[in-house]
């Protein structure tokens, strides 16, 4: 089972950005790094800037890299910042808006979790046009998991496993919202929120976090107890989405897990430490509500 | 301008062609269809009868395929394709990439209309349906303001077709998964949002309390009407405010933005709510039929017609007007 590090979700300070990634390179025990902004392309300019040198150093220490695509594309210049962005043949590209795939037809490209991949068809076409990789979306059932590693094998899949679940984006900013900005003149609030904002029920009841247009869980994806099982469906690697916790000791504890080196449940217990009170979700795994976590049964 | 219409049984159908719709979508009464509520929606017989008096009226029927198949039980979405061609549709409309390339090869005469749910919000995603698969029409999401618009009808030859009324998603459509995170059921997968099936309201002393899978969705004081509890337009708590986070609780009419959507290049203009009652999609397609007429001829939309209809709740322009986002 091979690590994925997914692209850094939330508005980081472009230092904080480059030292993260410059610590992936120098400790983290993954095979594959995801660099480039996702939810907002109103940030990227604060750390495009750092992102060749961010890259080579990812591949001096041996990272395959590929630069994320942004997940809803509008606007003129994002379409052309998307058709720059597809010329790249080194590193590859992770589409996550169907959007790039004009681009890049025929070429090697990887498809990331926003793409909506549902089914063996859609799998063999997106093949076909040149996906090597395909990370699922999060919302896909183990059954549905397992069908489309049979019906295509020449397609690495890949599930997301860690971190807050990304479930919906929009043309709104929610950040900006909150702060009674508009989008347009959002002086970049989201940055204040670096693991995303939490939203509560009227209760209390932790629900969901908001990041910029981005909805999310407040839970954590947590599938390191499930490893045997993904790994024997013959999926090939699981999705970490970068958190303010220590990421260096979330993808040490895959790595064990993967490695038989640490049980599952060992696994589960040493993710807890580092992610303190934060909940975890593997609901949708099992095709029920995706808050919800079912622990291993014991064998 | 085109006028299409939701049609969730057969007499609405009948009752949108007669109140003057250009073309009536629904779908069938399974999975394969976004609006799977129960009670809703056609069997392939009613499906061909409903074409059949439809085109006797010079109106056309769309077949919305609109979820995204189920792994290993691809089947059921091509046999819900197979029976709108069967049926004489004069369109579907897919979201789904596989579904498309099954369509067009199988079906190459038959017109393919990208859904809303697909999210093709700019020109290049609506040229890779156009090229690949031959899209005739594309729904756009409700992302893009009216100048939007605008520059992707220049930029594409499909035709494109948007929403003007009804309800209306916070998220780019097909690009959500907060129903099924709560619920575990999703538009994108069962057909449904916020199902009534996980919803419960929870009465002490006259306040109501309504729920989606165990999450409060909102609190009404007594008297207040209690409102349907779809997630995103529920009222939540942050460190910052209390309030409803997403949007509040109000549907689209973009009735007065008819005259700028024509000069945008807009095809045709939807009308949501294929779960509505047969007097409310007549009374709203006959209002609609008169100010589109009106603005398709140069005349002003006639005072009076475009009164509020939404039953009691608030409107919006959506992000058909930019500071929306």
């Amino acid at each position: 089972m091979k690590l994925t590090l997914g692209p850094v979700l939330y508005n980081w300070e472009p230092s904080i950005w480059r030292d993260f990634y410059y610590r992936v390179a120098d400790e983290m025990p993954v095979d594959t790094v995801c660099v480039g902004e996702v939810v907002c392309s109103k940030r990227l300019p604060f750390f495009q800037d750092v992102v060749p040198e961010v890259v080579e150093r990812l591949m001096r220490a041996g990272k395959e890299v590929l630069l994320s695509s942004l997940a809803l594309v509008t606007l003129e210049r994002e379409r052309k910042q998307i058709a720059s962005l597809a010329k790249e043949a080194d590193p590859l590209v992770e589409v996550n808006d169907v959007t790039a795939l004009v681009y890049l037809a025929g070429r090697p490209h990887a498809i990331g979790p926003y793409v909506n991949v549902y089914n063996e068809g859609t799998l063999a076409w997106l093949g076909r046009n040149g996906a090597r990789q395909v990370c699922l979306p999060p919302e896909l059932p183990v059954s549905s998991i397992s069908a489309l590693a049979t019906a295509c094998p020449d397609v690495a899949l890949e599930v997301w496993a860690f971190g807050r679940l990304p479930l919906a984006i929009s043309a709104r900013c929610y950040h900006a919202r909150l702060h009674k900005l508009t989008k347009d003149n959002c002086q970049f609030v989201c940055g204040k929120d670096p693991d995303g904002l939490p939203v509560d029920t009227l209760d209390g009841q932790r629900f969901l976090a908001v990041n910029g247009v981005q909805t999310l869980s407040t839970t954590y994806a947590n599938l390191i107890e499930n490893i045997p099982d993904l790994a024997a469906l013959g999926i090939a690697s699981c999705r970490l989405s970068p958190q303010t916790c220590d990421m260096v000791a979330v993808a040490a504890a895959f790595r064990d897990v993967a490695d038989g080196r640490l049980s599952p449940e060992e696994g589960r217990r040493a993710l807890s430490e580092i992610c303190g009170e934060i909940p975890f979700s593997n609901g949708f795994l099992f095709g029920k509500a995706g808050v919800d976590y079912r622990a291993r049964s014991p064998e | 301008m085109e006028l299409i219409c939701p049609a969730g049984t057969p007499s609405s159908l009948r009752a949108a062609v007669d109140a003057g719709a250009d073309g009536v979508y629904c779908g069938f009464r399974n999975e394969t269809n976004a609006r799977n509520f129960p009670g809703l929606n056609f069997s392939p017989e009613e499906l061909a009868e409903g074409v059949a008096y439809a085109h006797r009226r010079g109106a056309k029927v769309l077949v919305a395929i609109n979820t995204f198949p189920r792994a290993g039980a691809l089947n059921l979405w091509f046999e819900a394709v197979d029976d709108a061609a069967r049926a004489k549709a004069d369109a579907i409309i897919l979201c789904d990439i596989g579904l498309m390339a099954y369509a067009a090869e199988t079906y190459p005469e038959m017109r393919l209309h990208v859904s809303v749910q697909a999210a093709a919000a700019n020109p290049d995603a609506i040229r890779l349906y156009v090229d690949e698969f031959n899209a005739k029409r594309v729904v756009l999401p409700r992302v893009l303001s009216v100048p939007e618009i605008a520059r992707i009808t220049r930029a594409t030859t499909c035709e494109v077709e948007v929403f003007v009324f009804g309800g209306l998603c916070v998220m780019a459509e097909g690009r959500c998964s907060l129903s099924s995170f709560a619920t575990g059921l999703s538009p994108n997968m069962n057909g449904v949002c916020s199902p009534a099936s996980h919803v419960t309201y929870e009465e002490t002393g006259g306040s109501v309390v309504s729920r989606l899978g165990g999450f409060t969705i909102n609190k009404f004081a007594p008297g207040e009407p209690a409102a349907y509890p779809t997630l995103c337009k529920g009222c939540f708590k942050t460190g910052l405010a209390t309030g409803y986070i997403f949007e509040d609780p109000v549907s689209l009419d973009a009735a007065t933005l008819l005259p700028g959507l024509k000069e945008a290049g807009v095809t045709a203009l939807k009308i949501e709510g294929r779960q509505r009652s047969r007097a409310y999609i007549e009374n709203v397609v006959r209002t609609f039929r008169e100010a589109i007429s009106a603005v398709n001829e140069g005349r002003a939309i006639p005072a009076g017609a475009l009164q509020p209809m939404s039953e009691g709740q608030s409107n919006t322009l959506g992000a058909y007007r930019k500071t929306w986002r």
